[in-house]
């Protein structure tokens, strides 16, 4: 038996979107990443040889114990639907629910790893009526159970993984993964969700280019304004747990900086938030989700100064999609 | 047939999603196929009663590999409710960002879905076998290794122009929500500089501009013969395809159908419209003609075929004939086929009418369909790229009436994507999606006919150790089905 670390990634009721995600990994690419993480890739959908029966004798042969599992990744949520009989996919191949499959793979892995929110809470899958009775691995929305139970661990003492987001950002999967792989992951690594604390101890509010807007509630109206978007366009950066803003996306890129609100997905709710997602609920004016550990009164009593305050400059390119009027620079030199 | 047997293949990978394929198999011939779409979320369902902007949301999920081509089919969707127009800086950057997503994902296909099976070792006996492998292997090829960080590169430009990818909200009715400024501008040419570089070198070792010029069969055996087969990763390809006689396999309907995309003033890059090989013309795409059937789909929707501003999806496994959870698209009465072949076609480019003429709608076809268009939407990228306008407006705003309905057509990768919405009293009351592949694997229809990639594995040969008692799942059919670039998730949704 090899030494490398022996990963499985399964997809179910998702749409693939953190693999795609995953394979824009930089810095180094996934290939060498998974290589200097000393991680073999059993399977995976989208990138292995291997369809149809070798898959099936595959998974067959490590529920029979002879191909050792250390970890197995689930993207895309567990479906039980319709009526509890997980009819609403059968494993292609094996006339068998995925949600079987599922089950028995993760009491033989040595670690569980839900990548998205659709494996680790259901995720948009679960949203509207939740047609296909879509859960998580080891949640159903902000409830622990989903398909494994609130009580599962694995075979080294932690739960399932749930490196949650809509998509994940590669880094989150990948320094997930390396983690396991090394031995290095520990309960207190993982925060009340069970989500990696390496990228949730930060808020996406952390290094948004419109803090200055923020800070004197200079406020868009539309989409495409320059401005903060906490007041009117539903952002939920001060709230959301993650570093989108300070690990960025695709080179240089975050929701904020593509000029449209966070919609806060890493939650294990964001797929519901109850409100028109583009508009923020407010009651007498000030909106119902405040940032993260801040008292009312002081926000309240913050904005009302912060907007007294504000220079025309940040009022001004609140409104527009582009830099009209630009900071001064200090002392008398003017362009003539 | 008395000696025929059923064989089930899958799961089948390297598509997108989930899918099993069905075959009866006499001797060394597939004699009938039937598809199979395994997995049911039911987005049509959870669209009800939403506001209808939350459909920008909602949808680009449906799909991680076709994430842009949703947001902006439902983009184009809603503006139509309030005949919202974009902006030009709206319109280009919109263009850009679907290039971006439809060429990452032909490079993505060819690379790592496609082009892998050829290393397989049912194949160790062939001359050409040695370098393939080594160059297409999954995972450990060559190519893998060039292909990943050249792919990830090409998508800094949703970083700069859609904040990130999959999933962006920067698809709005009005436009795009991310202004660029001249900076922003010189950066989004550096990166189709540096991606056309990558293309100029590994896939087709010429210049684009010479690769778009081929204009019939015969230009491309000239071209093709110029140069060593390995020389580049296209030339690669045909010289296996040559040997395998791909031109061969894999033919479906011949009618080929395109809903046009890349609008910039009014005209479209790729012309919308329907071309039939029987007699040889491009016909306009009628909308109003689109219907879809549940004879064979478990769903309830009577028997009855409907436009999609009819249709109904509420799963329903009672349907004794059904064999899938995807519905029956037609145009009229007919399966068409569409993809980056069908778009070519429509469109008239002269190298792809003149194979199609020849040979029809094949696995070799569909391959070289797609890489021209990669060359040919790239050269595209740079103008709009150089048209933008900083300082002018991108994004206007919409305002959904409470009581409207329209649709938005487009082309992902896959081919024609449709979503047609019906809002009353400001709510989603109905939101229908077509996607490409739900029209190139489509089962059977009310008249029994099959769907393209049904008809497509109509005799396809077994290999030797394929056939009797042989487990092996036989090849061919993986090159027919992953001809189509499926896209499983999209197809049910």
């Amino acid at each position: 038996m090899s030494d490398l670390t022996k990963l499985l990634w399964l997809q179910s009721g998702g749409c693939g979107g953190c693999s795609m995600s995953l394979f824009g990994a930089e810095s180094p690419d996934l290939l060498t990443t998974l290589r200097a993480a000393g991680i073999e890739l059993l399977w995976h959908p989208s990138l292995s040889e291997a369809s149809g029966r070798d898959v099936l004798d595959l998974l067959q042969s490590i529920l029979d114990g002879d191909t050792r599992l250390d970890i197995l990744c689930l993207e895309g949520s567990v479906i039980q639907g319709p009526n509890g009989s997980g009819a609403f996919h059968r494993l292609a191949g094996s006339d068998r629910p995925m949600r079987d499959w599922l089950y028995d793979l993760c009491q033989v892995a040595r670690h569980v790893v839900a990548v998205g929110n659709c494996a680790a809470y259901g995720g948009i899958t679960a949203a509207g009526g939740n047609p296909s009775e879509a859960c998580g691995l080891q949640y159903d929305e902000q409830r622990p159970g989903g398909l494994l139970g609130a009580e599962f661990v694995d075979r080294t003492g932690l739960p399932v993984v749930n490196v949650a987001g809509c998509p994940t950002h590669p880094n989150w999967v990948t320094d997930t993964l390396t983690q396991l792989a090394a031995g290095e992951m520990e309960r207190g690594h993982l925060d009340v969700f069970e989500r990696p604390r390496s990228y949730t101890d930060h808020l996406v509010h952390h290094g948004c280019p419109r803090n200055e807007y923020y800070e004197y509630k200079a406020s868009a109206e539309k989409p495409s304004d320059l401005g903060c978007m906490m007041e009117h366009m539903g952002c939920l950066g001060t709230q959301a747990h993650a570093d989108c803003n300070t690990r960025l996306w695709n080179g240089s890129g975050s929701c904020l900086r593509g000029g449209y609100p966070c919609i806060n997905c890493t939650a294990p709710d964001f797929h519901e938030p109850g409100h028109a997602f583009a508009r923020t609920p407010k009651v007498a004016g000030i909106p119902v989700g405040l940032p993260t550990d801040m008292p009312k009164a002081w926000f309240v009593a913050l904005s009302a100064l912060a907007k007294a305050a504000t220079p025309n400059r940040l009022k001004n390119n609140a409104l527009i999609d582009h830099i009209q009027i630009p900071p001064n620079i200090h002392g008398d030199k003017k362009r003539e | 047939m008395s000696d025929a047997t059923r064989r089930i293949v899958g799961p089948f990978n390297r598509v997108e999603g989930d899918l099993e394929v069905q075959l009866e198999v006499s001797g060394d011939r597939v004699e009938r196929a039937w598809v199979v779409s395994p997995l049911y979320r039911g987005f049509e369902q959870i669209l009800r009663d939403k506001d209808p902007l939350d459909a920008l949301v909602y949808v680009p999920r449906i799909c991680g590999i076709c994430s842009v081509a949703q947001s902006v089919a439902a983009a184009r969707a809603l503006a139509s409710l309030e005949g919202l127009a974009a902006p030009r800086n709206g319109e280009l950057a919109t263009n850009l960002v679907l290039a971006n997503e439809n060429v990452a994902d032909h490079l993505t296909h060819f690379y790592l879905f496609f082009m892998p099976d050829f290393a397989r070792e049912t194949y160790a006996g062939e001359a050409w076998y040695g370098e393939a492998a080594a160059r297409f292997r999954a995972v450990s090829g060559s190519a893998a290794a060039q292909v990943l960080p050249a792919r990830a590169e090409f998508l800094h430009l949703m970083g700069l122009l859609a904040g990130k990818w999959p999933h962006s909200l920067a698809l709005q009715p009005g436009g795009t929500t991310r202004s660029v400024e001249s900076g922003d501008r010189a950066r989004v040419l550096a990166v189709l500089f540096g991606f056309r570089q990558f293309l100029e070198r590994c896939l087709f070792g010429d210049a684009l501009e010479n690769i778009v010029a081929l204009d019939s069969a015969q230009a491309l055996e000239d071209w093709c013969a110029h140069r060593a087969p390995v020389h580049s990763d296209f030339r690669h390809f045909l010289h296996i395809a040559e040997q395998l006689q791909l031109q061969n396999l894999g033919r479906a309907q011949d009618r080929f159908m395109s809903y046009g995309v890349y609008p910039a003033d009014g005209t479209p890059l790729f012309a919308p419209g329907v071309f039939s090989l029987d007699n040889g013309t491009t016909q306009p795409l009628e909308q109003s003609a689109i219907r879809e059937d549940s004879s064979h789909t478990w769903n309830t929707q009577g028997l009855d075929a409907a436009h999609p501003y009819d249709g109904v999806t509420q799963p329903n496994l009672d349907n004794q004939q059904a064999y899938t959870w995807c519905k029956s698209p037609r145009l009229g009465e007919s399966p068409v086929e569409v993809g980056a072949l069908a778009r070519q076609v429509v469109n008239g480019h002269p190298l792809l009418r003149d194979l199609v003429q020849q040979s029809g709608g094949n696995v070799r076809n569909r391959i070289v369909a797609r890489l021209l268009e990669i060359a040919l939407v790239v050269i595209a990228m740079e103008g709009w790229a150089r048209q933008l306008r900083p300082k002018e407006p991108f994004c206007h705003s919409a305002n959904p009436p409470d009581e409207a309905r329209g649709y938005g057509m487009i082309e992902a990768a896959r081919g024609s994507l449709g979503h047609w919405i019906s809002v009353q009293r400001g709510r989603i009351a109905n939101y229908q999606i077509i996607a490409p592949t739900t029209w190139n694997f489509s089962p059977r229809d009310i008249r029994g006919a099959p769907g393209p990639l049904e008809l497509a594995l109509q005799g396809a040969p077994l290999r030797a150790d394929e056939s009797g008692g042989a487990r092996r799942d036989p090849v061919a059919v993986q090159h027919i089905v992953r001809s189509f670039d499926p896209c499983m998730v999209c197809t049910v949704h």
